[in-house]
């Protein structure tokens, strides 16, 4: 009875961070699937993400929800900007290319950022109240947090869906060769496609430093739980991604309740592991 | 006259590393002594993983859980049982070498970015899973017991035996990656890096070669990890399994140039240089991290190669000496 009343309180918690997960995850997701790049600058990008947020925040004293906009539109701009300089190059070479050259982007920034804000934590001391839900205490800045993912979730499926660009990636997804053939400017959709990663890990980012502490180098434990939650869902399927948040999230929120919190990790990458090995496309299906 | 032709590779690497061993011999220094320990470690194990990334042609981004995982093993036994360094080292190797059996019967099918990313989580999984292992200490780790250095003469004779067994591992290291290249066992791997439906086709058991060197790039790192743990007094879970140290051992192979005896050599002493230079440099000290991705990115945009690879193909005469 004592571990239900556990699981109530840190289930909701889990489950409202898998959102936030699930967008981080998507970003990575969404440049596997176009390009076939492990993007391994994700966690530097998520932690300057967060680092907006405290510079927008605390020295501008913009509220984080209406700097996520200017962050989100940075880390579009930046994103461009690394695939043009680092990935437009290797795009076709062998996976080990692609692999060093966004970890020499992943070290570059770590660089940059370590000499700038040292590797000492930095915390958003931002608070928008909070609601009880029965004997649970939940966080205001989680919800809209939640809420902030589920949006941009829906614009992105809405963004690729609906809109001429969106179709563009989607087909340069199925096949690129045959959607230049089409006339699809394949070299601009990349770089979009790039961008809009970036821009989702960067909106993470923002987004988690308004409950947890970071680090320049917390980024990297975000960009691990993206990989475990990109195979979750399927590798190059956003969507689904978000849906591996939630798992994730969920796992988070339960295990705790039952086992000691170190065993998270432990169960999280067993996971990941055995869904690589017995399911490679993940839980709801990858791009084909 | 043949014969001696396909040992004549052999002849550089061998005396690049004798170079290094001697370096400190001569000058009789204990710092520089560290310098080059922290250099033939990194040769080594670059030159272990090259058997499987560059040989074979899979990116592993957790090779360093061997090197964790028999450290880790090795010093439980020299700790704790009493064994002696020797045997810890063998036991080390011998744990290693089966861990990467059985995960290589499971994750070699995987290709290309699948198997690099089942690499990155085996050890993430495998640094929690020791963080909650008390027999090894949990998060804590163990810390050698200090009368263990007394059985070879104290603690500064161990370190300078430590020295030497190191300079025997990464001669031992060269010449499995000599004999693996130039074999026809070597060959197989070769063809399954270029087409691996293509070598099946041709006769190479893909499965069975793949795992098999596999165990061998894992051996060594394995014994490496014991040998290292044993000079530093202590293991820790975020020692041993260090994500960034896999990723170094890469651009150590692709910095010389991987599928190349030679290059993982002058990989990891061009890199571990380079890093020294950078963290003391009074300029490069705050962005050292900075400066050398900067490098890895233009040899990874124009010399994808490497520097060894790079030479073979603008001077035909130097590929029979740079293998």
């Amino acid at each position: 009875m004592q571990q239900f009343g556990l699981l109530l309180t840190s289930l909701p918690d889990g489950i409202l961070l898998g959102f936030v997960y699930g967008i981080a995850a998507m970003g990575l997701t969404l440049i596997w699937g176009v390009m076939n790049v492990i993007n391994l600058a994700h966690g530097p990008i998520i932690a300057l993400g967060m680092f907006g947020t405290f510079i927008l925040f605390i020295n501008m004293g913009i509220n984080p929800y209406i700097g996520l906009f200017l962050i989100a539109a940075l880390g579009l701009l930046l994103g461009i900007f690394i695939y043009f300089v680092a990935v437009h190059r290797v795009i076709n070479a062998p996976h080990l290319s692609s692999l060093l050259a966004t970890f020499s982007v992943n070290m570059i920034i770590i660089g940059i950022g370590t000499a700038v804000f040292t590797t000492s934590p930095y915390n958003v001391d931002f608070n928008v109240g909070s609601f009880q839900l029965g004997s649970t205490t939940i966080l205001g800045t989680r919800i809209i947090a939640a809420l902030i993912s589920i949006f941009f979730t829906a614009a992105l499926y809405l963004f690729l869906y609906r809109t001429r660009p969106g179709k563009f990636i989607r087909a340069v997804t199925n096949n690129r060769a045959a959607a230049e053939l089409m006339g699809v400017p394949s070299t601009r959709i990349l770089a979009l496609s790039f961008g809009l990663g970036t821009m989702l890990a960067a909106v993470s980012g923002a987004l988690i430093a308004t409950f947890f502490p970071f680090n320049i180098l917390s980024g990297s434990n975000y960009e691990l739980k993206s990989f475990v939650i990109g195979v979750l869902g399927g590798l190059g399927n956003p969507i689904g991604a978000l849906f591996g948040g939630l798992i994730l999230g969920m796992l988070e929120g339960i295990v705790p309740a039952f086992l000691n919190t170190s065993w998270v990790p432990v169960i999280e990458f067993g996971l990941f592991v055995v869904i690589l090995l017995f399911r490679p496309t993940g839980l709801f299906g990858a791009k084909k | 006259m043949k014969k001696w032709r396909t040992y004549l590779g052999l002849l550089l690497p061998l005396l690049v590393v004798a170079g290094i061993v001697l370096w400190p011999v001569v000058t009789k220094n204990v710092s520089s002594r560290e310098s080059a320990f922290t250099i033939l470690k990194a040769v080594a194990l670059a030159s272990s993983l090259n058997i499987l990334l560059g040989y074979t042609g899979y990116v592993s981004f957790g090779h360093i859980v061997f090197y964790g995982f028999g450290g880790y093993v090795g010093l439980y036994f020299v700790n704790e049982q009493g064994w002696s360094i020797w045997a810890g080292i063998l036991a080390g190797g011998i744990a290693s070498g089966l861990l990467a059996f059985l995960l290589g019967k499971a994750i070699l099918r995987l290709r290309g970015a699948y198997f690099a990313l089942a690499t990155i989580g085996i050890n993430e999984a495998m640094k929690a899973f020791i963080n909650n292992f008390d027999l090894f200490g949990g998060p804590i780790g163990m810390t050698l017991n200090f009368s263990v250095y007394k059985a070879y003469g104290g603690a500064a004779k161990a370190l300078g035996m430590s020295f030497y067994i190191m300079a025997g591992l990464t001669f031992a290291a060269l010449i499995i990656s000599h004999f693996v290249r130039t074999s026809k066992f070597g060959l197989g791997l070769q063809a399954i890096r270029e087409n691996e439906d293509a070598a099946e086709v041709m006769g190479v058991v893909a499965p069975d070669a793949k795992t098999w060197a596999y165990v061998l790039s894992a051996i060594i790192p394995g014994m490496v990890g014991v040998l290292f743990f044993f000079k530093n007094g202590n293991v820790e879970p975020a020692v041993a399994f260090p994500l960034n140290s896999s990723i170094e051992l890469l651009v150590m192979v692709m910095l010389g140039g991987q599928g190349t005896v030679l290059g993982p050599i002058l990989g990891a002493f061009a890199y571990q240089g380079m890093r020294g230079y950078l963290v003391t440099s009074n300029f490069f000290k705050n962005i050292q991290l900075s400066v050398s991705g900067v490098l890895l990115l233009l040899i990874v945009l124009f010399i994808p190669a490497g520097a060894v690879g790079w030479l073979r193909q603008r001077i035909p005469a130097l590929r029979r000496v740079l293998a």
